[in-house]
């Protein structure tokens, strides 16, 4: 059995099915993001003054997996047209182009921001002093239980120059990257020790949350598009139209991916 | 889409993508360099900055999924998630100024920060 309007538009919408279909998903979409952008606006907003993190993240790394992502949806779009002019080469070089991007946003984010993350810590005294740095060895997701479990007496710990809840000095202009001199600090006088990671604070709970979603989004598009791209292409020889028609909405689904990061960078990074 | 599909249509169409995407590098650009500037109130900042996401969005919107051209289906479909998109910001908005009886906010009780590595 054939299924219907695959490639010829159904009279009544105009369209072919799978592009009124991944309309409707992207529809459920942007309910499913516009609620959690919703949650982190009232969250922010109810934050009290001086108790969301500000300047933790990194913005090079952030701006330049931007770009990554808008290089990779033009080369969707420019792909997408190649095989309307039936120049399937073209086609093949621009979508592994955007094969590569995907790829790479994700190493990035994997491998290079979510780790750092994880090795960088807040440490709360029991004097109420708290200060954001790194502990000897850069372990992961230490804590304060993990250390008075381990019978651990103290740690070395080298602050930051500055707290993220301190207004920055006029001459410290790589407040973020510049660090204060390591100590030693006993740990019967850490009340909570947390790495940025979810549990740390509402903030890293809802970045997390979001950017990991996002993440899928990302690894759900590269893998359909790098299927297309590779043993789905053999319904190019049998059926051009329909093979584009599917690129499109691959498209459509990779176009939406890269919108919802165009909100999320400067919301987490800038603001 | 349109249905104009001749090459001299799609070749203009391709113009039109990548003046698209440089557009959305200066974007992202001037939103970065935004933050060196200190304007007198944080929502000027914030203001500016999802004014310039939000005209990035609209063209990736426009012309890479085409929306500026498309068939009334496609709009009714995002007319009704624009609404209730719209309502759900709504309540979950509404909700600070809607807080159950009883709760609490331990933030307020945390310690002020004090100055570190000095």
């Amino acid at each position: 059995m054939d299924i219907p309007y695959t490639v010829k538009a159904r009279p009544d919408t105009g369209l072919f099915n799978a592009k009124l279909g991944i309309w409707l998903f992207l529809a459920s979409e942007v309910m499913l993001f516009g609620g959690l952008f919703s949650s982190y606006i009232l969250l922010r907003v109810g934050a009290d003054p001086g108790t969301w993190p500000q300047g933790l993240l990194n913005i090079p790394i952030g701006t330049f997996n931007t770009a990554v992502l808008i290089t990779s949806s033009v080369t969707v779009v420019l792909g997408w047209s190649a095989l309307q002019m039936n120049n399937f080469a073209a086609y093949r070089k621009y979508q592994f182009v955007t094969i590569v991007c995907a790829a790479a946003f994700l190493v990035i984010k994997c491998l290079i921001e979510y780790p750092e993350k994880f090795t960088h810590y807040e440490v709360w005294l029991a004097d109420g002093k708290r200060m954001t740095g790194h502990v000897e060895g850069n372990p992961y997701f230490l804590t304060d239980k993990k250390l008075k479990a381990g019978n651990v007496e103290s740690v070395k710990f080298t602050p930051d120059a500055r707290h993220y809840n301190d207004p920055p000095k006029p001459h410290d202009a790589a407040a973020g990257a510049a660090h204060g001199e390591a100590m030693q600090i006993k740990t019967a006088d850490i009340k909570r020790l947390s790495a940025f990671v979810p549990a740390h604070s509402t903030y890293f709970a809802i970045y997390f949350t979001l950017t990991a979603l996002h993440g899928l989004h990302v690894l759900g598009g590269g893998i359909v598009i790098g299927y297309l791209w590779g043993p789905g292409a053999r319904l190019w020889k049998t059926d051009p139209q329909r093979y584009t028609n599917r690129v499109e909405v691959s498209g459509l689904f990779w176009h939406f991916v890269d919108l919802v990061w165009i909100f999320l960078f400067p919301v987490f990074y800038l603001l | 889409m349109s249905d104009s599909h001749s090459v001299e249509s799609i070749k203009k169409h391709r113009k039109i993508y990548v003046s698209v995407f440089v557009a959305l590098l200066v974007g992202t650009i001037v939103t970065v360099l935004l933050r060196k500037v200190h304007f007198s109130a944080f929502w000027i900042t914030v203001t500016i900055a999802l004014a310039v996401a939000t005209v990035k969005a609209s063209l990736v919107a426009a012309f890479f999924m085409h929306l500026s051209n498309e068939r009334k289906a496609i709009y009714s479909t995002l007319l009704v998630t624009a609404f209730f998109l719209v309502a759900m910001m709504y309540i979950f908005i509404h909700a600070r100024t809607d807080v159950p009886r009883g709760t609490e906010f331990p933030t307020k009780e945390l310690p002020h920060t004090q100055n570190q590595a000095k």
